[in-house]
């Protein structure tokens, strides 16, 4: 594996922001996240779970429901009032609507899919009929007194349940007015608090309606005579959300203690039809407030507060007992948040409305493996960039030889040059952006800082050269003719000849700099890229999956490696395969062309191509045999995956040079220091 | 009475009251449960037990009723025996003989020969649930041979097997294992719970199991305390569970309401938790229970529960959780120390009790008065926590005062002592602390003694300690400006060469104090305190010290742990003999020379009793007990027996307890329990068991009625009527159940003879007498005709109510043998 210095990094002061919606889609298995900067996020999770596109956030457009609608569109609908479309080809936005409203606090779409329902600060629902490419206000239902926080459609699309402050509505879709007007007991543990929230409404095809409260309670009423049928008092704090399976045989509901509770529908005896909701398994996964689940059917999605995605397979769903069948929790975004200058030791760090550049400390002490050595010269936050304006930074990155700083919002995009005197920094805009550089999903470098590489969400991809404090348009590769998929990964050779851009599905292409044009394809793969690099000399570009696959191809023989086809024989490590976050850094050693360095968030990865392969007999994750072991020994324990887990949560790992790795890392207990307190709850024992 | 006594050994009150689940019985207000070898009835209402049901040698398992027909009982013995019998009138119908222990018996409405038994094959920890046909026989003695298996891998406690759903189901568990036989579908879905080795403290061992009346949901108590429901489980993949967890510590024993909608559940908290709609937040408690729950049960009406408890107690709870009666027998959670005393006051019998307290416990009774808080301080139930115990405690001047020793030893050198005295406050009638003394000897306190002589106006304490000194306390005038008080002072501290002083006792008179140092006795004045004499045998160290009594005064007694019993002389100061005796306990009669003494060999536990004057003991009986016995008392009888016989003449006066090891108090006896009954509580019976039904109302106006017409009579005529109660006839007519009694039309001419006045009732009186001795002495060597006890019952209130018997003898007779016709009849229905 060979030995380094490490800059272990731990001031990146990131904490992701909490989960706000969360909104399962059956037909496609993908999972939309938005969170409460605004952020939504999708997830595929045939794909491993992989956070496969992103819509940035921005700061007015807080997000308080999110729908799937039929034929794979997103909706979205915030405090802001508007009710938002998003392309999940061009990752951009695809209109707002304004409900006129006031903020919009629910939306549900109709079972049909045709019409979608939002519910108004000032007491309105109001239906939209859903249009090919638009949404078109249809009618008002009656005026409620109070905001609406929930809406359930019934199954056949006839009746509508409303949650509001107090008392649950039953609306009659067709005439638009209330049916049944349910009210809630605001009685708290026997203490009367003086409202009684309705979080979370769930309309069963059988009638009945579910709703969850600000008191803790999990009820059931019959929604033809409006009657309360059975209480739950679930917890001492607020039931805040619910989702209920496809089949309606089980729901799962979200408190602010950060307990999920399971329900299911269970036939009283095994021999009469007649069946009971019972609440069945509590699951504390998170510390904080679940603000959204999800029921997909196979396991139940929870979301909150503590920024945590936690998916939790349902067992008795679960075939086979596969990796599938294991708890995930999703903290850490599935893209790079952080660039890094090698030559002056920089790190840029994005967050969502700045940039921190920092410059790595160092120092002149050497010792034995595994010391610990004292900085003779401490990291300094050299620059705090803020952005102008509400939206969230969508990527950054800096320029290997540390003079140049780029990052992209959804709306601009912006050049910086860095100037080092000394000690003193001056940074200049590089003013006169050209139009089409508005917007950028991913901004590249390449290795000599002569050229920037932007992958636009039109698909395009444009190539700049940087002069001293200008720039030059040089070319724009168009994408191909028929597809609109936007490139979210780029690679650049380190010789400056190769670009190597993928999107979130179709095949990586490879592009020739010199010649300005597409060299080849690589053939896309059923899972969707995670990473990308291009080796020194040879120009094999290395290629991540989010199903744990790892290819080589060679650029110029247009070929995968022979490497890369004996791996694919043989096959990987399963635990390798079992590993659950994708990798998303790929880089290589200037001296040792047989290494590959990669990691994910919990493991650095030295792939030795030299070595054999290790199979599924052999221990993967082997501890580096003991030195006073004979050659012969080492040789034969010896295999191809050199696996570090020293550093965790892993955000950022790369060579700075031939015996120096930086590795940023994001200690989970530092997040949840950040975070607004927990609710206190007492413990036994303490 | 007559000449030919046995004296029988009986359980009094020790028995464990806690061994088994308490059965309610739902048409009266009774309930059920097993009281060593009896089955004791109480009533609810009144908490007074109503009846014994005997008949037992041995360990009953457990009881059930006859699932049809709730006058009739089946008992269980852990020897191979069922026994369905009427309870009402003690008549057993039939045997079942099985070739296998039982452990625990289940029996089941629907199954309605079925009776499912726990039994364990070769191996001594492997059990079997096995289903056994009751075969339909008319004669009393039948062999069950028909078993057929249900589920192995169970626990031998009838707390972790539970039929649901009108036995649709059967649930066992044991270990990390919850087990399901469906007897419709005749399979086994078993599930488990991931052992303690695979997690970090995780203790998820099954501890009991119940199941819900009405729906299919099974509840297992676990080791951690948590409590699952588990539905589904008919299909063995989507089977869920829901956890309710608010015991700490191993969940004892788990309850379904009858309806099902609450749970109730107990454990070493002391609390009853009752979980509503089986949901974690609305539950409700009732705490303070005093120790640990071992059984909760549920009476079948839904209106009471019953929890039976680690220190030998039932509670009779409401339905709205609260606590409407104790049941407390001889508390036996803690190990005796004080050694068994009698209060002079209340004669009821003080030993240990709970922990820290001294309990009064009424031996003519059988029930517990009360408890005495000694130690007054918070007791915190926890392993492992080292706790203050009361170690000493003797009652002097005619239980005016107590003295009580309590001690706590954190290590080998940290002693604390505490001696306190307590004055009986004629006020309040009960125990005021007095004086109480930190460090009364600086080492372990191995003997208290009052002097108890009459002509000691002082009262006089003599401490033993194993630091070598004996300490003489007397009570002195502690008045001052204030108030006008008395407390102990230490008067006198005698030594001996530094021997450690193991016994104390006065002489009858008070003039003299023996007080051993090891294998010496020395012989105090207690006018002076002056060493008098000592005697030394080299015998080992003195175990027991004691004076005689009355005109064997002059002698001393002293038993070595080398198993040499010694009597000495006091006026000569000699040894009058001496005899080879491995005693155990030695007990003086304080109101005879008698002194009992029991030897312990590896057999068991032999009695003597002897008179010190001379060195052959007056009653020897071997093997009393099995186990050890550790302490043993002579208590004054109420009524003088009146034993002619030489060997049992030292029961006449008093009765001899004595506690064996396993804390089971134990007596010599005539009698039987049943008779020593309360008159009061015999009449409660007889009323309470009449059902309000419209016969009773009949019978009732009609009694009434006739009870004018007797008044009338008696008036007018001047003629003695007898009561309809006091006929046994009609009394028998109706304490018999109607199933068992012959048609209508033959009884009702018998009936209607017994209302009759006869004629001849004087000359009859005396030969009539003689018979029923007669045939009582028939009933007595018997021994498992049982059921004539209770007319010999009648017969003996008859006899002391002096009635005039209406009934020829020959009519009685006749009746009599229409309750031993072949009930076989019963079984076809």
């Amino acid at each position: 594996m060979g030995e380094f210095k490490v800059h272990r990094v731990r001031f990146f002061n990131y904490v992701p922001s909490g989960i706000r919606c969360v909104a399962y889609n059956n037909q496609s298995n993908r999972l939309a996240v938005s969170r409460t900067d605004g952020t939504v996020e999708i997830y595929n999770l045939s794909a491993n779970y992989f956070q496969e596109k992103f819509f940035p956030g921005h700061e007015s457009r807080a997000t308080e429901a999110l729908c799937w609608a039929k034929g794979q569109r997103l909706f979205s609908a915030g405090l802001n009032g508007e009710i938002i479309e998003y392309d999940l080809q061009a990752l951009n936005i695809k209109y707002a609507v304004d409900a006129f409203g006031g903020p919009i606090w629910s939306m549900a779409i109709s079972p049909h899919g045709s019409q979608l329902l939002v519910g108004c600060e000032d007491g309105s629902l109001k239906l939209f009929q859903i249009t090919l490419d638009k949404i078109q206000f249809e009618r008002n239902f009656d005026r409620q007194k109070s905001r609406i926080l929930s809406l359930s459609w019934h199954p056949s699309g006839t009746h509508v349940a409303a949650g509001s402050i107090d008392y649950i509505s039953v609306f009659d879709v067709k005439s638009g007015s209330a049916v049944h007007k349910m009210l809630v007991d605001r009685q708290y543990m026997s203490v009367s608090k003086r409202k009684c929230i309705i979080w979370g409404v769930a309309f069963l095809s059988d009638g009945t309606v579910i709703s969850v409260d600000s008191a803790g309670k999990v009820q059931f009423w019959d929604s033809a005579t409006g009657t309360l049928v059975k209480n739950h008092l679930i917890a001492n704090a607020d039931v805040q959300s619910i989702a209920v399976s496809d089949q309606e045989d089980s729901f799962v509901v979200g408190t602010a203690e950060g307990t999920v509770f399971h329900f299911q529908l269970v036939s009283v005896t095994s021999n009469s039809s007649e069946k009971q909701w019972v609440r069945t398994k509590p699951f504390q996964h998170h510390t904080h407030d679940v603000r959204a689940v999800a029921h997909s059917p196979t396991a139940l999605i929870s979301g909150g507060t503590d920024t945590h995605l936690v998916i939790r397979p349902l067992m008795e769903k679960v075939e086979v007992k596969n990796y599938d069948a294991a708890l995930r929790k999703i903290t850490f975004p599935h893209r790079r948040l952080i660039s890094c200058s090698k030559k002056r030791q920089l790190l840029l760090f994005q967050f969502a409305h700045h940039l921190e550049l920092w410059r790595l400390g160092s120092t002149v002490a050497t010792g034995k493996n595994g010391d610990t050595l004292p900085l003779s010269k401490d990291a300094d936050h050299l620059l705090h960039l803020k952005t102008k304006g509400p939206e969230n930074i969508i990527c950054s990155c800096i320029s290997p030889c540390g003079s140049w700083i780029a990052y992209s919002t959804t709306s601009r995009f912006f050049l910086y040059r860095l100037n080092y005197e000394h000690d003193n920094i001056s940074l200049q805009r590089v003013s006169k952006m050209p139009a089409f550089l508005r917007s950028a999903l991913q901004i590249l470098f390449s290795e000599d800082s002569t050229k920037l590489f932007v992958a636009s969400n039109q698909g395009s991809l444009h190539v700049i050269r940087l002069l001293e404090g200008s720039f030059k348009h040089l070319h724009t590769f168009q994408p191909q003719s028929g597809t609109v998929e936007s490139m979210c990964l780029l690679a650049v050779s380190p010789d400056g000849n190769w670009l190597a851009a993928s999107g979130t599905s179709a095949g990586v292409h490879v592009y020739n700099i010199k010649h300005l044009k597409l060299h080849c394809t690589v053939p896309s793969y059923n899972f969707p890229v995670t990473a990308l690099a291009i080796a020194p000399n040879t120009n094999n570009l290395v290629i991540a999956h989010s199903d744990q696959q790892v290819f080589e191809y060679s650029i110029p023989d247009k070929q995968y490696t022979e490497w890369s086809r004996t791996i694919q024989k043989q096959g990987f490590h399963y635990l390798w395969l079992q590993r659950d976050t994708p990798i998303t850094h790929i880089s290589f050693h200037p001296k040792r062309p047989m290494h590959i360095l990669l990691h994910d968030a919990y493991m650095f990865c030295i792939i030795d191509k030299s070595l054999p392969l290790p199979n599924d007999k052999t221990l993967l994750y082997n501890p580096l045999p003991p030195t006073n072991e004979s050659d012969v020994i080492r040789r034969r324990t010896a295999h191809a995956f050199k696996i570090s887990k020293i550093y965790k949560p892993l955000l950022f790992m790369d060579l700075l040079d031939e015996r120096t790795l930086v590795a940023v890392e994001r200690p989970l207990d530092d997040i949840i220091a950040q975070l607004p307190p927990p609710i206190k709850k007492k413990k036994f024992g303490t | 009475m007559v000449e030919e006594e046995s004296v029988l050994f009986f359980f009094c009150g020790g028995s464990e009251l806690n061994f088994r689940r308490a059965v309610f019985f739902f048409f009266f207000n009774f309930f059920f449960f097993v009281s060593g070898d009896f089955v004791k009835v109480h009533s609810t209402a009144t908490e007074e037990c109503v009846h014994i049901l005997q008949g037992h040698r041995n360990l009953v398992t457990v009881f059930f009723f006859y699932p049809n027909n709730h006058l009739q009982l089946y008992s269980f013995f852990f020897f191979c025996t069922i026994k369905l019998w009427d309870y009402i009138d003690g008549i057993i119908f039939h045997f079942f003989f099985l070739g296998h222990k039982l452990h625990a018996v289940f029996t089941l409405a629907c199954f309605f020969f079925f009776v499912f038994v726990i039994i364990n094959k070769e191996k001594p920890d492997v059990f079997q649930l096995v289903s056994v046909k009751l075969p339909k026989s008319s004669s009393q003695e039948i062999e069950a041979k028909e078993l057929s298996f249900v589920l192995d891998y169970i626990n031998q406690s009838p707390k972790c097997i539970a039929f649901g759903n009108e036995g649709e189901y059967v649930a066992a568990v044991r270990d990390f294992y919850l087990s399901v036989y469906f007897f419709k579908k005749k399979t086994t879905s078993r599930f488990a719970l991931s052992s303690s080795k695979n997690k970090k403290h995780a203790k998820n061992n099954f501890t009991c199991v119940a199941c819900h009346p009405k729906e299919d949901c099974i509840a297992t108590g676990h080791k951690d305390g948590k409590i699952r429901l588990w539905r589904n489980f008919d299909d063995g993949k989507k089977y869920t569970y829901t956890c309710l967890h608010w015991h700490h510590d191993m969940v004892m024993d788990l309850a379904f309401s009858v309806t099902g909608t609450s749970l109730l559940s107990g454990g070493r908290e002391s609390v009853l938790v009752e979980w509503r709609d089986a949901t974690e937040k609305n539950k409700e408690f009732l705490p303070r229970l005093g120790a640990t729950i071992e059984h909760i049960s549920v009476s079948p009406a839904g209106d009471l529960f019953c929890t039976s408890h680690s220190d030998n107690k039932i509670i009779i709870i409401h339905r709205n959780l609260e606590a409407s009666a104790v049941i407390q027998g001889l508390v036996k959670d803690s190990s005796i120390s004080t050694g068994l005393m009698i209060d002079p006051r209340t004669k009821a019998l003080v030993l240990n009790g709970k922990p820290g307290h001294l309990q009064f416990y009424s031996l003519q009774h059988d029930k517990q008065l009360y408890n005495l808080d000694i130690i007054q301080q918070e007791y915190i139930n926890d392993y492992g926590l080292i706790q203050i115990e009361l170690t000493k405690a003797a009652f002097g001047c005619y239980g005016n005062w107590l003295a009580t020793v309590e001690k706590r030893q954190e290590k080998e050198t940290e002693l604390d002592l505490q001696m306190k005295l307590w004055m009986y406050n004629k006020k309040t009638q009960g125990f005021v602390l007095n004086t109480k003394i930190n460090m009364p000897h600086e080492d372990h306190i191995t003997a208290v003694c009052f002097c108890n002589a009459e002509k000691f106006e002082n009262p006089t304490l003599v401490t033993a300690s194993k630091d070598g000194h004996f300490k003489v306390w007397i009570l002195t005038d502690d008045s001052d400006i204030y108030k006008k008080a008395v407390g102990w002072t230490c008067d006198f501290v005698g030594s001996y060469h530094k021997y450690q002083a193991t016994n104390c006792c006065f002489s009858e008179d008070g003039s003299l104090l023996a007080v051993s140092f090891e294998e010496i006795v020395t012989i105090w004045d207690s006018e002076t305190w002056e060493l008098k004499c000592t005697f030394c045998q080299r015998a080992g160290n003195i175990r027991h010290l004691c004076f005689g009594r009355l005109t064997c005064s002059k002698y001393l007694l002293g038993a070595t742990e080398n198993g040499i019993l010694c009597c000495w002389n006091l006026l000569s100061c000699a040894l009058e003999w001496s005899a080879k005796l491995n005693i155990r306990v030695m007990e003086p009669d304080p109101h005879s020379e008698n002194i009992a003494a029991i030897s312990q060999s590896s057999v068991g536990s032999d009695l003597f009793v002897f008179k010190p004057r001379e060195p052959r003991p007056l009653y020897i009986q071997k093997n009393i007990s099995r186990e050890e016995v550790q302490w043993g008392v002579f208590v004054l009888r109420d009524v003088p027996e009146s034993f002619t016989s030489e060997a049992y003449q030292w029961l006449n006066r008093s009765q001899f307890y004595f506690l064996t090891k396993s804390q089971s108090l134990l007596t010599f006896s005539t009698k039987s329990p049943e008779e020593k009954l309360t008159p009061t509580s015999k009449q409660l019976l007889a009323e309470e068991s009449l059902p309000t039904t419209p016969f009773y109302f009949i019978l009732g106006k009609h009694r009434e009625q006739q009870d004018e017409k007797i008044n009338e009579a008696l008036e007018s005529e001047r003629v003695q009527l007898p009561l309809t109660e006091n006929i046994p006839a009609i009394s028998e007519l109706l304490h018999t159940p109607a199933h068992v009694l012959p048609s209508a039309s033959f009884l009702c001419s018998k009936f209607v003879n017994s209302l009759l006045l006869s004629k001849e009732t004087k000359s009859e009186e005396i030969p009539e007498d003689v018979d029923m001795e007669e045939e009582k002495e028939s009933d007595d060597s018997d021994e498992e005709n049982d059921f004539t006890e209770k007319t010999q019952d009648t017969n003996d209130t008859d006899l002391g109510e002096d009635i005039i018997h209406q009934l020829s003898k020959s009519e009685e007779k006749e009746l009599r043998k229409f309750r031993k016709v072949d009930y076989s009849w019963l079984t076809v229905l």
